[in-house]
């Protein structure tokens, strides 16, 4: 995928050759400078973009979430890594917007975080101004055209807004590029293809709670297991009419010995004392 | 054509770990850019409110424009106020600071450790675009990679995402933890280029703060 990098194009080059109001500040004589200025390079856009990409976190990561017939299942994995380094394996990738709503964090470890805190603030003015919640719709609409203003500047977000408002439970995806899609069920991250194969292998709409929470639980876990840059713990929340709930939160170690149990190996031969010479 | 180079890496190491009730920050004093070093006494420290230190490495330009325009936020604060600004509230003012120059970053690894409101040592890690988590301990800089290992080995505490929860402070007497440092960035030193010559650190606990040096390998 190509980003649209068109609107950070350098064109004051050609506005100050065709300049025709600019007061003779760029007419004859004007382009021989007194002094010699420092360089710069022509791409200065293309630099900043350059030295972004050293700097930032990036989180590979799974995460998912899907609606069923008792609320919203939101579960995510908690590794980031920069390049082959983890720099953390206990981030919170499930965001607590209030006590409805959750988002998921997926790309860029600030530009989730931020987003997701300006979120926050404009989801409790919007409660404070209309003396009601936010829709699940509402906030991810105010979350996608604040992305969309930024894109093509190199934004990396993934995100899923989950919760419970006037009309049930709701499911949006969001990301960096723009889109802003309604669901029942969405797996995003550089493990979210394991995800979904778990996921989609699983689904019923009617499901007791207990299955749904085991069924994201696994697919977690698998993601964790097959793709390098997603591990740690996996964190599963519920959203029902009451708000939101933590169900659990497993260490991908150990969690990996509750699904496959070591099995005492029978002792074929055992080692015997050499006889004494 | 010559490139325009609006950064470098002057490199050093910043570690804190936080304790029940205290906290020890603490970071070299080498200054180098390449193969050169510029100064073997340059502090990457910063005292920013009475329970709240700030240890950075990366571009020191940066660096102190960055801590200076903290201290300066953290006194109208104190005027406006009129109390310091607690550690937990300087986090996120650096994160959010962190993050307004996200287009064109402060090229800065920052850890800031000090007590909470209940005076629990406290430490909070970051990336240079500002993201950031509340941890037990933590590593940046050129000797990170080096340090983080050894740290996990030493202090490593049960995830504070798991659930049911499990107890996650660190197991250490303040002058363990004092001693732990100062052998993490011994060794550090035998194998990062970036890290030596001196070593500076800040204890703050119930009592104030207090600060000591003692001396690196300076090849």
């Amino acid at each position: 995928m190509k980003l649209d990098v068109s609107a950070m194009e350098n064109n004051f080059a050609a506005h100050a050759a065709g300049g025709e109001d600019d007061g003779g500040l760029f007419g004859a004589g004007a382009d021989l400078p007194a002094m010699e200025l420092p360089t710069c390079p022509a791409d200065f856009d293309g630099f900043q973009k350059e030295t972004k990409e050293m700097l930032k976190h990036k989180k590979g990561t799974t995460t998912l979430a899907f609606i069923f017939d008792k609320g919203v299942i939101v579960a995510a994995d908690s590794r980031a890594s920069m390049g082959g380094y983890i720099s953390s394996q206990t981030v919170r990738k499930i965001i607590e917007i209030n006590p409805y709503m959750l988002g998921t964090m997926a790309g860029g470890a600030a530009d989730c975080q931020f987003w997701h805190r300006n979120l926050g603030i404009k989801c409790r003015l919007h409660e404070l101004a209309n003396k009601r919640r936010i829709s699940i719709a509402g906030a991810s609409k105010l979350l996608a055209n604040i992305l969309y203003s930024y894109r093509g500047m190199g934004l990396s977000i993934g995100t899923m807004i989950a919760g419970w408002d006037e009309k049930g439970p709701g499911l949006y995806y969001v990301d960096s590029e723009g889109a802003r899609l309604m669901g029942s069920r969405f797996s995003v991250g550089s493990g979210s293809l394991y995800a979904y194969g778990i996921l989609d292998e699983g689904y019923r709409y009617v499901m007791p709670v207990e299955e749904a929470a085991e069924l994201a639980r696994r697919a977690i876990y698998q993601a964790t297991f097959r793709d390098g840059a997603s591990g740690g713990c996996v964190s599963v929340y519920h959203v029902g009419p009451n708000g939101w709930t933590k169900l659990s939160g497993d260490d991908v170690g150990e969690l990996h010995y509750k699904y496959y149990p070591v099995e005492a190996t029978p002792v074929e031969q055992e080692m015997a004392d050499a006889p004494a010479a | 054509m010559a490139r325009f180079e609006a950064y470098e890496n002057n490199g050093g190491t910043c570690v804190a770990v936080a304790g029940a009730d205290y906290c020890v920050v603490a970071a070299d004093t080498r200054l180098s850019v390449g193969y050169s070093i510029l100064s073997r006494d340059s502090s990457k420290i910063a005292h920013l409110a009475d329970k709240c230190v700030l240890a950075s490495s990366g571009f020191q330009g940066d660096v102190k424009a960055l801590q200076r325009n903290l201290a300066a936020k953290e006194l109208l604060y104190e005027h406006n106020h009129n109390k310091k600004m607690s550690c937990p509230a300087m986090a996120q003012l650096l994160s959010n600071t962190l993050y307004y120059k996200r287009f064109f970053p402060y090229y800065a690894f920052n850890v800031l450790g000090g007590l909470d409101s209940e005076g629990k040592g406290c430490v909070f890690t970051y990336d240079a675009v500002g993201s950031y988590e509340r941890t037990g301990y933590s590593a940046q800089g050129t000797g990170a990679a080096l340090m983080m290992p050894v740290l996990d080995n030493q202090l490593k505490s049960p995830s504070p995402l798991l659930l049911p929860a499990r107890d996650a402070v660190t197991p250490l007497s303040q002058s363990d933890a004092v001693d732990l440092v100062k052998d993490v960035f011994a060794s550090a030193t035998e194998r990062d280029i970036y890290t030596g010559d001196k070593l500076e650190i800040v204890v703050i606990n119930s009592a104030g703060s207090h600060r000591e040096f003692i001396e690196l390998r300076k090849d």
